[in-house]
Formats: C-alpha cells, sequence, structure tokens
C-alpha cells in the first residue's frame, strides 16, 4: 500500500465517503438524528457533481426504502441511511426489500426507539429488524463504518447471497465522533465494488418480469426456505469477500473478533463501539494478571453460532452486554449467544447485562464490575442485570 | 395524429397488450378494462410500460404464483407505496441511462396503478411526495369506491350512502356520511402536473388523455372510475354503461387539468338526475329503504351541479393562464 491517506472525520461522513467511492446509481433517503450528516454529505457530493449518483431526496422512510426497491429491482445499485423512528417506519419495506432478494446497503445509525423520544444511541432499532431477512454488521469504530459500507456491498450483490446489508454505527458515538480512518483511493475502492451485474432487472423490458407477486400456501414457504439458504450463503461468502478486502486495505474482518482471547477464562461479548472501551478494560485487566478477553460481534445476522461456540465453549464465565433489550424475553444478544452455548460440551457459566439505554454511557468501571462479576463466578442465566442504571 | 379504437383494434388484433387472459378478475370489473387501455395506448405510441402495483384486488388477482398475467415489466411493493416505488425505478432508469448502462433508443412508460385506497388514503403521502419531485411517471387510479380485495370497507372515495362493511348502512347511520375526496384537485394542487377523469364508457376521451399523460413533461394522474361489479351490485354487463351514466349525471365529470388550466372535455347537452345513477346500484338499495334517502340524494344532487358549475367556472378563469 503506498501513499496512505488519513482522514479525520466522522462516522457519518466516513459512511458517505464510502458511497462516494462506491457511487451507487441511486441514493434515497430521508433525514432523522443522528443519521441525518450521511445524507448532507451525500446531497453535496451530488450538488458539487462529485458522483454520478441520482438522488432523490424523498418524503419519508417509508419512501426512501420503497423507492430504493424500485430502483434494486429496476437494476441499479441503491443505497439508503437511517436511524431509529425512520428504520421502523420502513420496516415494512425492510422485509420487502430482502424478501425480493434485492441487493441494498443501509446505514443504520443506532439510536433508542420512541418513546419516550430520544435521540441517542442504543440498537433497539437495529433489533427491531434482527429478523427481517438483512444481513446485520456492526461497526466499533469510525474505520469499521468505512470498510464494512465498503464490503457490505460485495456481499449484497454476491450471486449466492443477493440479500440486502445494514451496516449499523452507534449513534453520536460513531457518527459524530472524529477519528483519523485511513481510506483507499477512490479507483481501488471502484475495481473492489466492480460492477453491478443485476438479475432479472425490471429495465429489460425483452424480458419481462413479475416481482412481488400474491404468493399463498402452495409456493410461499418454499420461497421462505431459498431466503433461508441465502442467509446461510454468507457464511461462506464474508470471509472470501473479507479476505479479498484485506488484501487491498490491510484490515482483517471476520464474523467475530477475539481479543485477548488465547488463553481467557472470562470472556465479555458485545456488538459496536462499546467494544472499545471493553478492550480498555481487558488491556488494564490482563496487566493485574486477570484472564479476561472480550469477543466482539461484527456479524449480528446471520448469527455466527459456530465461531461462537468455537470461542466460548470451556471458558470459565461469559458476560453478554447487550444495548437493546426484549421486552419480556432476554435481550438479543444474550439470549443468541445462550442459545448457542447450549450445544457446546463445555458449558461456561452466562451471564446477561444490559447497558446505555438511550444514550447513557457504558463506563469502564461499568465493565470492570461486569468482569469481576464473572471473576467471581458471581452470575446467574436467568437473571437480567443493568449497567449503569440508577435502582 | 391521435390514436383511435379502430387503429388500436388493429394493433392488438396479433399482439399482446401486455395484461394477457388467465387473470382472475371478475367478468365486468373495470380494473382490467382501464389497465389494458393504458397499456395499448402506451405501447401504440411505441412505449416500454413498466409498471407497478399497489396492494388490491387487481394485484392479488393477476399475479397468483406461479402464473402472472403481466407480459411486461411489474412489480408489486405493497399497499401505500406504489408511487415511491416508480419514483425509484423512474429515477434508476435515469442514473442507468446517464451511465450508459441501458440502451438509450427505448422509450419507457414508468406507469404505477393503485385503486382509491392506496390512493385516496394510505397512499397519498406516497403518491405527493413523487408528483412534488416531479418524476415522469403516469399514475392511474383505479377508483372502484372501496376497498375490495379485503372485502368491500368504505374508503376516502366511498360516496355518502353506499353500503360497505366498515361503514354499513344501519338503523342510526346511513351508511358513510362524508363525500368523496377531491383527488383530483388534490393532484392538481401540485406544480406542474397533468390530472385527468376518465373512465371505460368514454374510451376516445380515456385514449386521448393517456396519450397526452404520457407525452406531458412531468407527472401525470388519471383517475379512472373503475366499477366493482360485486360491490356495486349490479349485472357484469352494465359495467361500462354506469360508468356513461355517470357522466351523465355529473357523478364523474371528464376535465383535465394541465399546469393548472383546466379544461372539461365532454359537456352533455341534457343531464341525467343523480337518483338514475344511484338507482341503477344494489349498494345504494339499503339507503334507498330508509326514510331520509331522498333528503340524502338531494344532497347529492346538489352537490354535482355545485360541482359542475364550479368546474365550468374554473375552466373560464383558468383558460390561458398555466401556472407554468
Ligand atoms: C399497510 C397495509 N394495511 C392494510 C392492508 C390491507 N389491504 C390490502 S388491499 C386493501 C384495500 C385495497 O383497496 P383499493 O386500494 O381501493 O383497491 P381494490 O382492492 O378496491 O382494487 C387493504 C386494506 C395492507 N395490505 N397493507
Ligand atoms: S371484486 Fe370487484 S374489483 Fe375485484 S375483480 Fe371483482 S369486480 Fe373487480
Amino acid at each position: 500500500m503506498t501513499g496512505k491517506k488519513i482522514l479525520a472525520i466522522t462516522g457519518a461522513e466516513a459512511a458517505a465517503y464510502a458511497m462516494k467511492q462506491i457511487e451507487p446509481d441511486v441514493v434515497a433517503a430521508y433525514p432523522i438524528t443522528p443519521q441525518t450528516p450521511i445524507v448532507e454529505y451525500f446531497a453535496k457530493y451530488v450538488a458539487d457533481g462529485e458522483v454520478r449518483t441520482e438522488m432523490i431526496p424523498v418524503e419519508s422512510e417509508h419512501s426512501a426504502m420503497s423507492a430504493v426497491v424500485g430502483a434494486a429491482a429496476a437494476g441499479a445499485r441503491a443505497m439508503t441511511a437511517t436511524s431509529a423512528q425512520g428504520l421502523a417506519l420502513m420496516l415494512e419495506i425492510v422485509y420487502i426489500a430482502s424478501s425480493l432478494r434485492l441487493p441494498i446497503v443501509m446505514g443504520v445509525v443506532n439510536r433508542a426507539l420512541s418513546a419516550p423520544i430520544n435521540i441517542h444511541c442504543d440498537h433497539s432499532d437495529a433489533m427491531m429488524a434482527r429478523d427481517s431477512g438483512w444481513i446485520q454488521l456492526f461497526c466499533e469504530d469510525v474505520q469499521e463504518v468505512y470498510d464494512l459500507t465498503i464490503l457490505a456491498v460485495r456481499l449484497a450483490e454476491h450471486e449466492d447471497v443477493r440479500l440486502p446489508v445494514m451496516v449499523n454505527q452507534d449513534g453520536f458515538i460513531l457518527s459524530h465522533g472524529v477519528e483519523p480512518v485511513e481510506v483507499l483511493p477512490d479507483e481501488v475502492v471502484k475495481k473492489f465494488v466492480g460492477e453491478l451485474k443485476p438479475i432479472y432487472p425490471l429495465l429489460d423490458t425483452d424480458h419481462p418480469v413479475t416481482y412481488g407477486p400474491l404468493d399463498l400456501y402452495d409456493y410461499y414457504f418454499e420461497h421462505k426456505r431459498q431466503q433461508i439458504e441465502a442467509m446461510k450463503n454468507a457464511y461462506r461468502v464474508f470471509p472470501l469477500i473479507a479476505e479479498e478486502f484485506y488484501k487491498i486495505s490491510g484490515r482483517k474482518y471476520n464474523y467475530v473478533e477475539p481479543y485477548r482471547m488465547e488463553d481467557a477464562e472470562y470472556v465479555m461479548v458485545a456488538l459496536g463501539s462499546s467494544n472499545g472501551t471493553i478492550k480498555d478494560v481487558v488491556d488494564e485487566l490482563r496487566e493485574k494478571g486477570k484472564k479476561v478477553g472480550l469477543l466482539k460481534i461484527w456479524m449480528f445476522r446471520p448469527f455466527p453460532k459456530a465461531e461462537i461456540q468455537r470461542y466460548l465453549t470451556a471458558r470459565k464465565a461469559i458476560v453478554v452486554l447487550d444495548r437493546a433489550v426484549s421486552f419480556g424475553a432476554e435481550a438479543p444478544l444474550y439470549e443468541a449467544v445462550k442459545s448457542a452455548l447450549y450445544e457446546v460440551a463445555a458449558r461456561p457459566l452466562v451471564g446477561s447485562f444490559v447497558y446505555g439505554l438511550g444514550g447513557r454511557d457504558l463506563k469502564p468501571e461499568h465493565v470492570r464490575y461486569a468482569f469481576e462479576r464473572a471473576m467471581a463466578l458471581d452470575l446467574v442465566a436467568d437473571k437480567e442485570e443493568y449497567l449503569g442504571l440508577r435502582e | 395524429m391521435p390514436l383511435t379504437m379502430k387503429k388500436l383494434a388493429e394493433i392488438f388484433t396479433n399482439r399482446e397488450t401486455g395484461l394477457t387472459q388467465g387473470h382472475r378478475m371478475c367478468p365486468g370489473c373495470g380494473a382490467p378494462m382501464t389497465v389494458k387501455i393504458v397499456l395499448m395506448v402506451a405501447k401504440a405510441l411505441g412505449y416500454e410500460p413498466v409498471i407497478g402495483f399497489a396492494t388490491g384486488c387487481m394485484e392479488v388477482s393477476s399475479t397468483i404464483f406461479p402464473y402472472t398475467s403481466w407480459s411486461v415489466p411489474y412489480i408489486h411493493n405493497a399497499f401505500e407505496n406504489v408511487a415511491a416505488t416508480i419514483s425509484g425505478v423512474e429515477i434508476a432508469y435515469r442514473a442507468l441511462k446517464k451511465a450508459g448502462k441501458i440502451p438509450s433508443d427505448k422509450k419507457y412508460a414508468f406507469i404505477a396503478f393503485g385503486g382509491d385506497g392506496g390512493t385516496y388514503d394510505i397512499g397519498l403521502q406516497s403518491l405527493s411526495g413523487a408528483l412534488e419531485r416531479g418524476h415522469k411517471m403516469l399514475y392511474v387510479l383505479y377508483d372502484n369506491e372501496g376497498y375490495m380485495n379485503t372485502g368491500n370497507q368504505r374508503s376516502g372515495s366511498t360516496p355518502p350512502g353506499a353500503d360497505t362493511t366498515t361503514a354499513p348502512v344501519g338503523k342510526l347511520l346511513p351508511g358513510k356520511i362524508q363525500l368523496k375526496k377531491n383527488i383530483v384537485e388534490i393532484v392538481a394542487g401540485h406544480e406542474n402536473v397533468y390530472a385527468a377523469t376518465v373512465t371505460t364508457g368514454e374510451p376516445m376521451d380515456f385514449i386521448n388523455k393517456v396519450e397526452k399523460a404520457l407525452q406531458f413533461d412531468g407527472p401525470a394522474f388519471i383517475a379512472a372510475l373503475s366499477p366493482c361489479v360485486r360491490y356495486w351490485r349490479m349485472d357484469e354487463s352494465k359495467s361500462v354503461d354506469i360508468t356513461k351514466l355517470a357522466v351523465q349525471t355529473k357523478y364523474w365529470p371528464l376535465y383535465e387539468v394541465e399546469r393548472g388550466v383546466y379544461r372539461v372535455t365532454r359537456k352533455p347537452t341534457s343531464f341525467k338526475p343523480i337518483a338514475e345513477f344511484v338507482k341503477a346500484q344494489g349498494r345504494f338499495r339499503l339507503l334507498l329503504q330508509r326514510p331520509d334517502a331522498e333528503q340524502i340524494i338531494n344532497e347529492l344532487q346538489q352537490y354535482v351541479d355545485r360541482r359542475w358549475e364550479r368546474l365550468l367556472a374554473l375552466e373560464e378563469a383558468t383558460k390561458d393562464k398555466p401556472i407554468r
């Protein structure tokens, strides 16, 4: 890699910058805090003629996703971005996008869902769309926002996958926090993403197709099965694309990132930016001779169960941190991790900690506390606990 | 040279319209007739139609997997978003053409079809957004004045006194109380649009307006009164006749608004009372049995009279005064 270019940019700008280099055919979007700067940066690129993308500033997120579905079905590379209420409003069409197998990439700037209204980060929006058939990637820092946005295009468009991808970044923490980001040259990104090869585009009038027919009990089930298989294919395809990305960037991605896991007996599992804080605490505890580690989840859907099992089996205790809840059930990441561990021979102790709802900080002392509980083997599988909550 | 019925008949003797036979719509339904006229005009003028369809009776009846009645590209996305969906298709066309990724010699017609529910009610925002953004599309409303796909519920287009399952004529209430929403005025209230009413009972007027709409440089909207024989409760052979009667009774005036300029395209020399239109349909049968039937019909008569006068006045007032 010659001539490394480092920019000091926010997560929102990193997403927009990646989109500029990808130069999709169509972007349709609607502003919502904290996603707004993505739309604004991109609109400026369009206004300045830096991209040839056609941008539709639609009148709602519902229409943003609808238009992106139309554009992708027409044969265009199409992207959008949103947060919280925006994702909630588009949710009906979010399911349609994945069920029509359209390779759309969407930046989701994670924010709490109303009510009460709150514009700050948590993962309840992403978790609401957890079962929508989209691949879900989560970023720890701004560099990952940039990288995973580019990588997502290839993943979505891979012929064995053909599913939309959400690239999640934590609202404000990443979207508005400036960090140094190593960006690739435009040509390198262009070459990496290549041209979209549309499958059954509507604009091919010589080969007309019907999208979105009525599909009753005689075929719907089989179509869902195909979708399930496509999602599974992402397991196989993601490492291949990540490897290619490594070659152009020197940065390695996988379903999960093990951090100081070699001999770790007490492991934390988390999504998003809090992994940065956890890494610091892990380093600190390691210095004190504690055998702690972190398993950061990059890909939440499809859920990397085999990796989770491989990394977590025979550890002493696992703490799962969730930035979302599931009312009346267990927190989403915890539930998935615990369920994966049911199948391993040597089951560790597991504990669930919910933190940071509505943007509340996760402080190092919270992480330390959770680790201490793990190290004391003071975890109860059937007990949801809260970090940083006034009880 | 404007298209004629004869010409269309000639062209489509050995050619598909785009909507083939075998769909499961009821005989006499206004919707497929409406769709066919639009497709024929588009194709006869050399356009490649690309269709978006809102959830509704026609959508579910024409695409039952693994079959489809469409031999032109077709996308159904959801109920309320056909205008936004077609916006996306149209914008993709612009982007791909600019990038040289599709042949530039193809003349596409991006056509959205929606029922009255998907247009007057749940889809109004999506429609308004698409109109405001100025997409080059034709939106065709097939107006059967109720939600048929879900079994005859009221919509913002249902006229007063018609019996529907969510605003039934009962002992206390006379069915729907409100008048129809005036969708054409709402659409015409956007800048740089073409909006028109048509019916299958006046095919030449219909054909001319589709031709105009397709050639209009901006979004175009056509509202077609499209009877549902099940809900309107009439003989399937009468569905075209009833739309003629709708015009003759001022119930469905035929007019167009082009960039704010009104033009009434059919001016019958004599009119029939609205009661004839009401009495010809079973959906008003319960209304007619009520003691206040006459009053409701009178009110409807006054409304259509006043609207007609107003249309003529608008035609006079806006003559040669386009907004742009
Ligand atoms: C968000 C949403 N709400 C409700 C429905 C149920 N639904 C499907 S079609 C329909 C009515 C369609 O009526 P209209 O647009 O008038 O078309 P028609 O069936 O009369 O041809 C309704 C209520 C839906 N599909 N989506
Ligand atoms: S129910 Fe009505 S709208 Fe539906 S196909 Fe029959 S006549 Fe047409």
